[in-house]
């Protein structure tokens, strides 16, 4: 059961490279024939230093090197096996590249409840920066224990 | 790509559709292995019967990922201000996504010209899969 103390809770502080080849791949499963998103060559003649982060690729990176089990069955206090996936949320403040750093700073934004404690929601907020301490994105993440 | 210009677009103003080949298990085992979720109730249809599900089904955050793609197949991607998904529905081995997206607002902030996008992802049903909004920036 999430309660509102929760709010503010520190998730942890991860770190993810951004490599060409899963950029290459997450390019190839989401069906991008965009070269820009795999040929550098095609990347630099449309001004960018190198690969591009796609949108929504910042929450892969957020979740290597995290036990999300973890944090939402100890403490979330959710039970899996009833959790959906409510919301998803991006801000963006500048570009991620491939050969990029990112640092992923997680904490619980918010908890709250609708019809009557049937639904659970419990927000997390990212704050991506990059290796020279540049703020890429902010990312808010919705989870729903039905 | 066209350069999409402020001064050029109105309230109302409709994306470029997109409409994407039907889901089917290797676009699934891909997300899967190129995105890091491995949760098998999208790649495993033993795990999927064992708790009660007809079948595998999409990552939700896959139609995400389509909806970017609409964003960027109209300008660069260097113009998203944001994106957000409200998951709607459900998208099953099958579906074909159609993507669509609409301006709903033309606003300055942040010292820029920007405009508010209605955007979704349905299915061949009509169905809405993912409901969401972005702001992009136009010169």
């Amino acid at each position: 059961m999430a309660d509102k103390s929760l709010i503010g809770r520190p998730l942890g502080v991860t770190v993810a490279e951004v490599e060409k080849g899963r950029l290459r791949f997450f390019a190839k499963a989401i069906g991008e024939t965009d070269p820009v998103y795999t040929d550098e060559v095609a990347a630099k003649a449309a001004g960018h230093p190198s690969l591009p982060v796609p949108p929504t690729f910042l929450v892969c990176l957020e979740s290597e090197g995290r036990d999300t089990d973890h944090i939402v069955e100890n403490i979330m206090g959710f039970d899996l096996g009833r959790i959906l996936h409510a919301e998803q949320g991006f801000t963006y403040h500048r570009m991620a590249y491939a050969g990029d750093v990112l640092t992923f700073d997680t904490r619980i934004k918010d908890v709250y409840e609708k019809k009557g404690g049937a639904l659970q929601f419990v927000v997390r907020e990212t704050r991506v920066t990059n290796q020279s301490g540049e703020h890429i994105a902010d990312i808010r993440t919705s989870l729903v224990q039905r | 790509m066209a350069i999409v210009k402020y001064s050029q677009v109105q309230v109302g103003d409709t994306l470029p559709l997109m409409q994407l080949p039907a889901i089917n298990r290797t676009t699934l085992a891909l997300y899967a292995g190129a995105s890091g979720d491995h949760n098998q109730v999208h790649i495993d249809l033993d795990f999927a019967r064992k708790v009660n599900l007809p079948d595998v089904f999409a990552h939700g955050m896959l139609s995400a990922a389509y909806l970017g793609r609409l964003l960027t197949h109209w300008v660069a991607q260097t113009q998203i201000r944001e994106l957000s998904v409200r998951f709607v529905g459900i998208t099953q081995v099958g579906h074909v996504p159609n993507l669509i997206g609409h301006i709903t607002e033309k606003f300055e902030a942040g010292g820029e010209q920007r405009v508010r996008l209605a955007i979704q992802c349905s299915n061949q049903y009509g169905e809405p899969r993912l409901v969401g909004e972005a702001v992009v920036a136009l010169a």
